[in-house]
């Protein structure tokens, strides 16, 4: 079968110790059977190492920070696109969903780039603000999770939950706090880091399993594969991890696609429980850094995301391999300065 | 006692629990047994094998294959009959 030609946009080029999902992405479109990929990558620092993998990277440009909004991206998208003629972008920052939601109408009718993202709606319900909400609308057991702002409110809510406590950034970070004093110290150095308000949020002991999986917003489940971490790095990262055959972990993910009409790549968090209970922790609303498992399994969700966002229909993966497990490496590339001089002047590379 | 239906056993003793990502490694009278319950032998006959095949008296064929189904059991490996 004949691969056809395309020009996919990558963000997420991080590959170090708290990896993002662009490279395990791209290696996934690298090894589609349907498409021959041309990769764009999007970075936003220059130490970024996906820009100068080359064999994965054709070219590369830096985008504006997602503070600076998403006029700013569509200004620089449309520079892009006067240089590179790109057919779909997969972003895959939480940071940066939020403008590319934005602007996903202008990039398909003024530049002619389809993506596949889920509504503003569905993004946001899924805030770990709103994990309670969240957690009663489709069925799921959450852990009770509290929103505050200042540390009067955690007092009262020992009234009520034991330690100990997770404290949690609104968008990043966690801490297993045992004590008052300890959640405050986590409490400021949240607040400190990302600001209010801070999540106070019950503990549930049990082992974490995770799911990597894409819907197609119509209510179906395309394809999800449960793994469970079997190394972790000190910032919680997984660095190795294997692939499980969990039937009821299985009928909750499809249940939270379906019924929330997913879009795109996702990951959902859960603890399990030693009576066997679900309690979904986040979900994250991007491929995770380890989706090229997915594809070790049988299910390539980045080509059937790029199959969706160029209007195309996909049946659903009907199967994939458990005990396949994913293992990571460090590898130090030797880079010229002038490769980093060229990315780090011109934006571009 | 059974083994669940999806554990794998391999022929040197390597078992992957696919619903829990855990693995381990037994000995071969560990693996003797586990190939007996997959098989299908009541908890009764494979004491009898072990006993016969590990030249063992009965006391400790009882309390060695108490002690492994136990292991067994604690580490999610065993549906009930």
């Amino acid at each position: 079968m004949t691969r056809r030609k395309i020009t996919v946009g990558v963000t997420g080029l991080n590959n170090i110790d708290s990896p993002g999902p662009g490279i395990p992405v791209i290696r996934a479109l690298k090894e589609s059977t349907a498409f021959d990929a041309r990769i764009v990558g999007f970075s936003y620092e220059t130490l970024e190492p996906g820009i100068y993998m080359h064999d994965l990277v054709d070219k590369v440009y830096q985008l504006p920070l997602p503070t600076a909004g998403s006029s700013t991206l569509m200004e620089r998208m449309r520079y892009i696109a006067g240089i590179d003629k790109i057919d779909v972008i997969i972003p895959n920052f939480d940071a940066e969903l939020h403008n590319f939601i934005k602007i996903q109408q202008e990039l398909k009718s003024e530049l002619g780039i389809a993506t596949f993202l889920p509504s503003r709606e569905e993004f946001e319900e899924r805030q770990k603000s709103e994990l309670n909400k969240f957690g009663d609308k489709y069925d799921v057991r959450v852990p009770e999770s509290h929103m505050i702002n200042q540390l009067t409110e955690l007092k009262k809510l020992e009234e009520t939950m034991d330690y100990p406590l997770v404290i949690k950034g609104r968008y990043y970070d966690a801490y297993v706090a045992s004590n008052y004093e300890q959640a405050c110290s986590y409490f400021y150095k949240i607040v400190a880091k990302w600001g209010y308000p801070v999540i106070v949020q019950e503990f549930v002991t049990g082992i974490e399993v995770n799911v990597t999986a894409i819907g197609d917003g119509k209510g179906t489940c395309i394809g999800a594969v449960p793994m469970r971490k079997l190394y972790i790095t000190d910032k919680g990262k997984a660095w190795s991890g294997i692939s499980l055959e969990d039937d009821k972990l299985m009928e909750i993910s499809r249940r939270v696609i379906e019924k929330s009409r997913w879009r795109g790549g996702c990951e959902l968090e859960f603890i399990k429980t030693k009576k066997d209970e679900y309690y979904l922790l986040e979900m994250n609303p991007r491929f995770p850094a380890w989706v090229y498992l997915a594809n070790g399994c049988g299910q390539n969700h980045p080509e059937a995301l790029v199959k969706m966002a160029l209007g195309e229909t996909v049946e659903p993966f009907e199967s994939y391999k458990s005990g396949k497990m994913f293992i990571r490496y460090s590898y130090d590339m030797i880079v010229d300065i002038s490769e980093f001089e060229k990315i780090s002047t011109t934006g571009e590379m | 006692m059974k083994i669940r239906k999806n554990i794998a056993v391999s022929e040197n003793g390597f078992i992957f629990n696919p619903l829990t990502g855990d693995s381990f490694s037994v000995n071969q009278s560990g693996a003797f047994v586990l190939r007996k319950l997959k098989e299908g032998e009541s908890e009764e006959k494979i004491m009898k094998m072990l006993q016969e095949e590990y030249d063992l008296d009965g006391y400790t064929a009882e309390k060695d294959l108490n002690d492994f189904l136990s292991l067994l059991k604690s580490y999610q490996l065993t549906e009930n009959d």
